[in-house]
Order: structure tokens, then C-alpha cells, then sequence
């Protein structure tokens, strides 16, 4: 069994490694003990500041102090990041491209038994119409951390997704490199293709061996970066593989498969099928309950494969 | 106040009064109502009080001032443009496709604007977050923000003045333009947000009332902001919405409509333009 760690966890460890080597503070609404960036208050208690529970209000004041030169991180659960305060991330951080880099922990379903009202399963869909907007929704811790770098280095605002249940580490390999924007295959196959994000990129990895079982070889793509989306490789693997499965702990609607979708129409026109939430809302229950009562599961991401390979012309 | 420094400050005013016209008669849209209710503190601000340099607009040093009414943004264009920040011709060119004056303020095209803002509620915590900038960085500049008593209907807005006491930002000056119309009446009537005073008392300001288009007040009003310390101050301004020009005083339907070119005509004639 591999080692398991939330990527919240990482969030929160990252920031406080970082906090020599670059210039910024963080905001948090009230969540800090949750999203962890109480590791950072505990590290660096006079970049901390807490905004209280009044996420709009944060993400405009994350913008203001930004204006002034610094980068921000701003931190809330990802139902209050990207739902309550969407508008205020849109005008007052998104429009004037401001260096404002969003932590959003407990998306999706994992969330568990808090709830629907606290699984936020929109957000990626929301943030992706922003103009500008970077999406980074890591895999596991490792690449947790090199997000967070990554959005220190790169210039505008982020949005980084990250999640509440632990999850296995899967990048801890020598040659492990983060490269904002590219999707790292995985591991190879000819057959289909699994796109997968988040912490659906160990499940994809697990339907690929249910697959083989079957002579099936599935590729699978993590696709870390969802903003600005990979379309050469996307583009690639439609060609060579000929079928595509997304695999995200999101709405169908709008986020991962929705992104993969659009690009590979544009490009290479093959069978894609989507496994995520179905256009529905979440409920409360234990994370492996939740994720097998919404087909978040290997099974069902191996038998989208096949169902588009079936459709293959 | 100086004879010579009264008169310099009317006539600042009397030319954002006309920018505020000219500009939104040349667009044939925008927000000249509540530009006009703004212009006298507007002009002491950007002629007076704040340290700025329109040749070294991004100055990290600079005084800074968000308009969180943003929609205001004639009258703030028109104090930009007669304080040497761009051309005073160029505000003919309000609202217009792939000009630098947009509807509302754009921190990315327009020099000397601070912030983008408009969306109301949103200009006023940015305006904090700038201040609370400032203390992290030890540095002494002061944050300026004009908030709508309409637009104090918004719950962003108390949030925000919860986060400036809470932070302490004595470099924070909040202007509420107390000018008693919104776009479907009288605030009294459509959502009543006052006492301004009495509530940001509450929320831990120190207030000040004035008559916000008397410059011996204002300019008391803004010494005296500059000498509280622990606390921002919030100074709440008895205005006069479309205030000099006869036909738009205390008018809703001014609020966002343009004037046309006789409309126009009369209001320069009004303003000695």
C-alpha cells in the first residue's frame, strides 16, 4: 500500500517551506485549521492574516495587497472560493490579472460526511471561464508542493484545488518534474486513453491494470494542469489511441471533460466519455461509500474504456 | 483656508464638472449623477490632499484611491485627466471601443487608476487590502475610497469595514457619498442603509459627517483623518447628486443617463464652460 497523504496537507507544508525562498502572505476565511494553512500562521504569524468568515470580502483584499506587488494566497473551502466569492475572484482578481493564488481545499465529494452543501463539484467549471486563470488540481502531495512553486513563479492569479481525503503518493519518482501546462503520461498504452486529474489520476492507473487483465492497454494522462489545457497532448492521444475516458471528482459539466472534450474536437474527433459526478449533487457518507456510490470508482473507469472503444469507427 | 487655494480648488471641481459632462454627452451613456455629487471631493483628493505624481504613476510610495462606485468613472477620469495623468481631450473617448476609458475604472489601461472596480462592494475591500499592504510594509502612504450610499446596501461592504477596524488601517479614509438617490429612488425608499454614521461608528471607524461640497470641511475632514490613530475613518458626505448643473440636482433619472448635445449645451453654459 502506498503512502497516503491529503493534498491540503501538502498545501499547507508547502507554504511553510516556500516562505523563505519567496514574498507573500496568506489569507485564509476562517478555515485555516481545515485548508492548513495554519502551518504557515504558526511559521510566519505576521504574513497571516485571517479575513474571518467573509470570503468575498478576502478575495477583494487578496486583490488589493496585490496591486501593492506582493502575491497573495488566499484560502477557503473550494465551495466558498470559487462558489460564494466567484464574482469577487472574477472582477477583482481575474480581470485586473492580479497575483492572487487561490488554495482551495475540500473539493468534490471527498469532502465526505459534511456533505452536498460543502462538496463543491462546480468550481473548476467556474474558475475555467475566467479569462487568465491558471487551474491546477494536483494529483497527490508531491505534486501538490510543485504547484504551489509553480504558481509563486508563474505571473497571475491561480486556482489550486486541492483535497480533504488522503490520497496515494504516486509521484514519487527520481525523475519527477512539474511542468505547469503539460500533461504527464503516466503510463503508455495503444487501445484508450484515460484522462485524469486529481485524485483520479491512482484510480485511472488501477482501471489501467483491471484493462490489461482484459488485453486492453490503456494510456493514462495526468492532467494536473486543467487551465490552460494540454492540447497537444490530447491531441496526440485521440490520434493514436483512438477513444478517450476523462476521469474527474467534478460535475461532468464543465471541468475536466468538458476541457478535454472541447480540445479534441478541435483537433482530433474521437469517442470520449466521461466519468465523473453526473450532473448531481453529493450527500453525506464515508469517502469510499461516496466515491463508489457516485461511480468515482477503477471499475467504472475501465468500463467507460470500453465503452469507448466500442465506439470507436 | 486660503482665498487663492479656495478658488484653485473650485476651479479644479468646476473642470471635473465639465470633463464629467463633456465626456458622458461624448459617449451618449455613463454615470454623470453621481460624478457630479463627487467632484468637489474629488478635486480636493487629486489637487490637494493626496501624494501622488501623474508623471510616476505607479509610485510605490503614491497615496492611493479606489473608486468603489465605480460607475463614477466620468468624474474620476475627468480629476485624472485636469491632473495632467493623460489628456483631457482623451476623455471624449469615454466607453468607446479600444479607447483607455472604460465604463467603469481599469487599473490595466488607464494611468493613475489604482484598482479596477465597479462591481459594487468590491472597490472598498481592495481599498483595505492596499492599506493593510501598506502596514505590512512599513510603508506611510494613505488609502483613499469612495463607497455609494447606495451601494452600502451591500453586505461586502460591511465586511469590509469589519476587516479595516479589525486590522487597525488608520491609513484608510472611507468617503461615503451620502448623495440620497439609487437607480430606482431615493435610498430611503428602495433600502433604507442609513444612519452611515451610527453604523460604522458600531463597526469601530472613526466618523466624521460634513458637507461634501464645502472645502473648508472637507479639508478638516481629511486633517483630521490623518491625525486618528488605531482606527480608520470613515468620513460620510451630505452631497447633492448631479450638483451643478441646475436640471440634474437631486434627479434619479440622472443617475445613468447621458446628456444629450442641447443638455449638454446647458450644463456647459451652467459650468462658464
Amino acid at each position: 500500500m502506498a503512502e497516503k497523504l491529503a493534498t491540503r496537507e501538502a498545501y499547507g507544508a508547502a507554504l511553510v517551506e516556500l516562505a523563505d525562498k519567496y514574498d507573500f502572505v496568506v489569507l485564509d476565511a476562517d478555515l485555516a485549521e481545515a485548508t492548513k494553512t495554519i502551518k504557515f500562521k504558526k511559521a510566519c504569524p505576521e504574513r497571516f492574516f485571517d479575513c474571518g468568515i467573509a470570503e468575498g470580502n478576502m478575495m477583494s483584499v487578496a486583490a488589493g495587497i496585490a496591486t501593492t506587488g506582493k502575491t497573495v494566497f488566499a484560502s477557503s473551502f473550494a465551495m466558498f472560493a470559487a462558489g460564494r466569492a466567484f464574482e469577487q475572484v472574477r472582477n477583482s482578481i481575474g480581470y485586473p490579472h492580479l497575483n492572487v493564488k487561490i488554495g482551495a481545499t475540500h473539493a468534490g465529494i471527498t469532502v465526505g460526511e459534511d456533505g452536498a452543501t460543502h462538496q463543491c463539484n462546480e468550481d473548476i467549471a467556474l474558475m475555467r471561464t475566467i479569462p487568465g486563470m491558471t487551474i491546477v488540481n494536483p494529483s497527490d502531495a508531491i505534486e501538490a508542493k510543485a504547484a504551489v512553486e509553480a504558481a509563486l513563479t508563474t505571473n497571475g492569479p491561480f486556482y489550486l484545488r486541492f483535497g480533504r481525503f488522503a490520497v496515494p503518493i504516486i509521484n514519487d519518482t527520481p525523475d519527477y518534474k512539474f511542468e505547469l501546462g503539460k500533461g504527464v503520461c503516466v503510463a503508455d498504452g495503444k487501445d484508450v486513453t484515460i484522462v485524469a486529474t486529481g485524485l483520479m489520476v491512482s484510480m485511472a492507473l488501477e482501471a489501467r491494470d483491471l484493462l490489461a487483465k482484459k488485453k486492453i492497454r490503456a494510456r493514462v494522462i495526468n492532467m494536473h494542469t486543467i487551465k490552460p489545457i494540454d492540447k497537444e497532448i490530447l491531441a496526440q492521444a485521440a490520434a493514436e489511441t483512438g477513444a478517450i475516458v476523462t476521469a474527474e471528482e467534478h460535475n461532468i459539466i464543465g471541468g475536466l471533460g468538458a476541457a478535454v472534450t472541447e480540445a479534441i474536437c478541435e483537433s482530433c474527433p474521437v469517442p470520449v466519455i466521461r466519468v465523473g459526478m453526473n450532473d448531481t449533487y453529493g450527500h453525506s457518507g464515508t469517502v469510499p461509500a461516496l466515491l463508489e456510490a457516485y461511480g468515482l470508482t477503477p471499475e467504472k473507469i475501465a468500463e467507460a474504456a470500453k465503452k469507448a472503444i466500442s465506439m470507436k469507427k | 483656508m486660503e482665498q487663492s487655494k479656495l478658488q484653485a480648488l473650485r476651479e479644479a471641481a468646476r473642470q471635473i464638472r465639465i470633463g464629467v459632462i463633456k465626456s458622458t454627452n461624448a459617449a451618449k451613456s455613463g454615470h454623470p449623477g453621481g460624478s457630479l455629487s463627487i467632484a468637489d471631493i474629488l478635486a480636493y483628493l487629486y489637487f490637494e490632499e493626496m501624494n501622488i505624481d501623474p508623471a510616476n504613476p505607479q509610485d510605490p510610495m503614491r497615496d492611493r484611491f479606489v473608486l468603489s462606485k465605480g460607475h463614477c468613472a466620468p468624474g474620476l477620469y475627468s480629476a485624472l485627466a485636469n491632473r495632467g495623468y493623460f489628456p483631457v481631450e482623451e476623455l471624449t473617448t469615454l466607453r468607446k471601443i479600444g479607447a483607455r476609458l472604460q465604463g467603469h475604472p481599469d487599473m490595466t489601461l488607464t494611468p493613475g487608476v489604482d484598482m479596477s472596480a465597479g462591481s459594487l462592494g468590491l472597490g472598498i475591500s481592495s481599498a483595505a487590502g492596499m492599506a493593510l499592504a501598506g502596514k505590512i510594509d512599513g510603508k506611510d502612504y494613505r488609502v483613499y475610497t469612495i463607497v455609494g450610499d447606495g451601494e452600502s446596501e451591500e453586505g461586502q461592504v460591511w465586511e469590509a469595514c469589519m476587516f479595516a477596524a479589525h486590522y487597525k488601517l488608520d491609513n484608510l479614509c472611507v468617503i461615503i457619498d451620502w448623495n440620497g438617490l439609487q437607480i430606482d429612488g431615493p435610498v430611503s425608499e428602495v433600502m433604507n442603509p442609513t444612519p452611515h454614521d451610527k453604523k460604522l461608528e458600531a463597526f469601530g471607524f472613526h466618523v466624521i459627517s460634513i458637507d461634501g461640497h464645502d472645502f473648508e470641511q472637507i479639508e478638516a475632514a481629511f486633517n483630521e483623518a490623518k491625525a486618528v490613530k488605531g482606527k480608520p475613518t470613515a468620513i460620510v458626505a451630505k452631497t447633492v447628486k448631479g450638483k451643478g448643473v441646475s436640471f440634474m440636482e437631486n434627479k434619479v433619472n440622472w443617475h445613468g443617463a447621458a446628456p444629450n448635445d442641447e443638455q449638454c449645451a446647458q450644463a456647459l453654459a451652467e459650468l462658464n464652460a
